[in-house]
């Protein structure tokens, strides 16, 4: 079965990573995530999860999402028709190496694809692989690359220091997968990409190079997560541009509160599950003493309720739905959203940090030089001009890509804040609607029963 | 039935006029408010009691005498005394009352003690009860004296009675009834707690909903224009969920207040049901007892065994002849009580669904309004 929450594996996305994009995350039989080093500090005081598992079947029609209907003035693209959905979770295969396989349909007029409408194979390992090249391709320079599905959610509960671990069913996962690739091919340079296309595309894709959890390659990663967690805290930078000071702890702040927010909506859906099964248990009841009920009207109206508790009880569950896959895994989604961001702006710290190292190299090169000018080594002193020339030429790269990481940002910023207000409107409408169709259902519901009760006697 | 000084007069209220109109809290003390009109005038009238005054009422109706076949009547049960302590928590409380528990300042139980006095004024025999009409009128509450042990209540479920109860009957009626009776004792018991439970998950989700809009609404943010739009939607589901717990709230509430209220009482009149019938299977066994008895009985005693017997045989029967009207009684009165529970229970769901769905349409059309600008 899977790995338990208490024993989180290395992580399957390499958030910091410089390194080559084959060596790709680790996978062992069963497939884990562990948190990034961020969120790794929130969690390390005792955690004790508490295991709710939400058994949730989401309707087909709460969750239909496909990006197209909004203009993006800015990017300049003409009209974006893409439709991506992620369906038919399958078991493939049987025993330890057994796993989940989605299909994965794209229907699009976009002339970069070959077809209009694709279907594919998918297993949950490839949507990892997509995500570990994609950030180790687009991240360093500024691009906010959408996180990876993660298998499970790490929620904190309010009020309670332990974190409570919401395994997702089937289902759930393919609805996380379809999110994760709309929002990928939502950015534009993003849907260019080839391994994008060849994701959505290509009958047959590569196998993710795997690698056990706890082998000497994961535990290297994980050192270097820890160096680059460790050198990133003692970066000081000088800031010269305001916006990014007050960006940066607008996402702190945003960070802290969607967690909150995150962790209340679990609580309601949690107390939401609650109230079906005692709806449930109620109506059983009634219909018990319904039975033992000798005055007839009496007996067949204690029925009658019975029957509507009963459909109530179902009225709650999809509720429940709702609640889950509108709202909570929304602010699921926009945590481990900023947590992509945070690492953009991370990249930006090293690529300055880069520039600064650079400059300093250069300036004791040219130091070397001045000296060796006294001592009057000619073939040392050219040596040492060429060495100057490289370093100059890697300052002034580095202060390129300093401009453009830091243009890219901003560019990337504006799109995320647009995107969120857009995403966020689109669940409230989607949740009102989820709430007027449930009143709706009740009205019928009691209208019904209230001749049955007006005939007793 | 009308001999004596003790349970004679009629009442001097209308009985539709009784009314709790108010409950205070002094400490641990209750005091409640009771209003009624005077039958011949228009005169209304108000006293203050609390529950000592109301379990004195209810010693009074066990011990009145020279009532033929008082053990056969289905006396109209009593709430527990409710205990407003500090130390008492709401889990205790819960355990004790049950839905009378629950509610605003102690509605649902004063609710429960109204009941309770107008099932007294309407029962055909005990509204003659002196006590009662003095319970009703008299401005100085009814003294504190112990009121004089009548008819034991039986408290405890020792192994001795358990046997008593399911003592083989010599009348089918009663024997149907006895069974039908612990069988919906048992049933509405369970389903009371059954809904007490769905209420009170309604309430912790009205309190999850209310920390979920609060939080929603400490997202907001004045920085820049990117931040103002996001505040804005924050806002909107933060009133949305907001509605979402008020309507928790209303649902809960009619819960309580209609169908929890009604099986409550349902419940608690199975059981004095269940009470009314184990008095009469007891004196069963008494003359079955006294019967073998006589049978026994020497010569010398024989006279006065027999005799003895005959008055134990007279009880009986009255006992049963009452019981058996009472058991009609009650079996039409408790359908119509369920039904106009049921029927305001369902009315009260229906208007809060379509208070609902009016509000939540209303937010619809809004914000399909303002995201498609």
């Amino acid at each position: 079965e899977d790995i338990s929450s208490s024993s989180n594996g290395p992580k399957a996305e390499p958030m910091l990573l410089d390194h080559d994009p084959d060596d790709l995350f680790a996978e062992a039989t069963e497939e884990v995530s562990l948190d990034s080093p961020e969120r790794q500090m929130i969690l390390s005081d005792g955690p004790s999860p508490a295991i709710t598992p939400v058994t949730i079947n989401p309707r087909a029609d709460v969750f239909d999402r496909s990006p197209d209907q909004d203009e993006d003035e800015e990017e300049n693209r003409d009209t974006f028709d893409i439709q991506i959905s992620v369906s038919d979770p399958e078991k493939v295969g049987d025993g330890m190496n057994a796993y989940m396989a989605y299909k994965v349909t794209t229907k699009t007029s976009l002339s970069i694809f070959s077809r209009d409408e694709v279907c594919v194979k998918r297993r949950f390992s490839d949507f990892l692989g997509l995500h570990s090249k994609l950030a180790s391709k687009y991240m360093h320079i500024g691009y906010i690359v959408p996180p990876a599905p993660e298998k499970s959610i790490v929620g904190q509960r309010l009020g309670r220091r332990s974190s409570a671990v919401t395994e997702l069913d089937p289902d759930a996962k393919a609805c996380l997968c379809c999110r994760y690739l709309l929002r990928t091919v939502k950015q534009p340079a993003l849907l260019k990409d080839p391994d994008v296309l060849q994701f959505l595309e290509s009958s047959e894709l590569p196998r993710a190079v795997s690698t056990q959890a706890l082998s000497g390659a994961g535990i290297l990663r994980m050192v270097n997560k820890a160096a680059d967690a460790v050198n990133k805290m003692t970066i000081k930078m000088n800031e010269s541009d305001a916006w990014f000071e007050e960006k940066q702890q607008q996402f702190e702040n945003l960070d802290v509160q969607l967690r909150k927010l995150h962790a209340s909506v679990e609580s309601l859906v949690f107390h939401r599950k609650e109230l079906s099964v005692n709806t449930a248990s109620f109506a059983k009841s009634a219909a018990m003493l319904g039975n033992s009920e000798d005055h007839t009207a009496l007996s067949r109206a204690l029925s009658q309720l019975a029957e509507v508790e009963e459909k109530i009880d179902q009225l709650h569950q999809d509720q429940a739905c709702a609640d889950f896959y509108l709202i909570s895994e929304l602010l699921g989604d926009y945590v481990r959203l900023i947590t992509a961001v945070k690492g953009v702006f991370d990249q930006r710290m090293k690529t300055w940090a880069k520039c600064q190292d650079a400059q300093v190299m250069l300036q004791r090169k040219r130091e070397a030089e001045a000296k060796l000018q006294h001592a009057n080594k000619p073939d040392k002193l050219q040596q040492a001009k060429d060495e100057i020339r490289e370093w100059e030429g890697k300052v002034q790269q580095g202060e390129r890509d300093f401009e453009q990481i830091s243009k890219n940002i901003r560019r990337e910023v504006g799109r995320f804040e647009k995107d969120r207000v857009k995403d966020f409107r689109v669940v409230i409408i989607k949740y009102l609607e989820s709430l007027v169709h449930t009143q709706q259902q009740l009205i019928k519901y009691w209208e019904a029963f209230l001749p049955e009760a007006k005939a007793i006697a | 039935m009308t001999e004596g000084s003790s349970a004679e007069a009629e009442l001097s209220v209308r009985v539709s006029s009784i009314r709790i109109t108010d409950v205070t809290q002094d400490g641990d003390v209750l005091t409640f408010a009771i209003a009624s009109q005077k039958l011949n005038s228009s005169a209304g009238v108000c006293v203050f009691r609390t529950y000592e005054d109301f379990d004195w009422l209810q010693q009074s109706l066990f011990s009145q005498e020279n009532l033929p076949g008082l053990h056969g009547i289905i006396f109209p049960p009593l709430p527990s005394k409710a205990l407003p302590s500090q130390s008492n928590t709401q889990t205790k409380a819960l355990k004790q009352l049950g839905f009378l528990a629950l509610g605003q300042a102690w509605q649902s139980y004063s609710k429960a003690l109204e009941f309770y006095l107008q099932q007294v004024a309407t029962h055909p025999t005990l509204c003659k009860c002196n006590a009662l009409d003095s319970f009703l009128i008299n401005s100085e509450s009814p003294g504190r004296q112990r009121g004089r042990k009548g008819i034991f209540n039986r408290l405890s479920q020792a192994v001795e009675e358990m046997r008593k109860e399911s003592h083989k009957d010599v009348d089918n009626f009663f024997q149907n009834e006895r069974i039908k009776n612990t069988n919906l004792a048992a049933l509405s018991k369970v389903a009371t707690e059954k809904l007490l439970d769905v209420v009170m998950t309604e309430q912790k989700l009205a309190l999850a909903c209310g920390h979920f809009s609060t939080s929603l609404h400490l997202c907001v943010n004045q920085d820049d224009a990117a931040a103002v739009a996001f505040s804005k939607v924050c806002l909107k589901l933060s009133d949305i969920i907001e509605a979402v717990k008020r309507n928790f709230e209303k649902a809960g509430s009619s819960n309580l207040s209609t169908l929890g209220l009604g099986l409550d009482l349902e419940s608690r009149y199975q059981e004095a049901e269940k009470e009314m019938l184990f008095r009469r299977t007891c004196k069963l066994i008494e003359l079955e007892t006294v019967k073998k008895s006589t049978e026994k009985a020497k010569a010398n005693k024989r006279e006065v065994m027999e005799a003895f017997q005959k008055a134990v045989e007279k009880e009986f029967s009255l006992i049963s002849s009452v019981a058996k009207q009472e058991i009609e009684r009650f079996h039409s009165s408790r359908v119509n009580v369920l039904k106009n529970f049921l029927i305001g229970w369902c009315e009260q769901q229906l208007n809060t669904a379509k208070e609902f769905a009016e509000l939540y349409s209303q937010h619809l059309e809004a914000c399909r309004n303002m995201y498609t600008e």
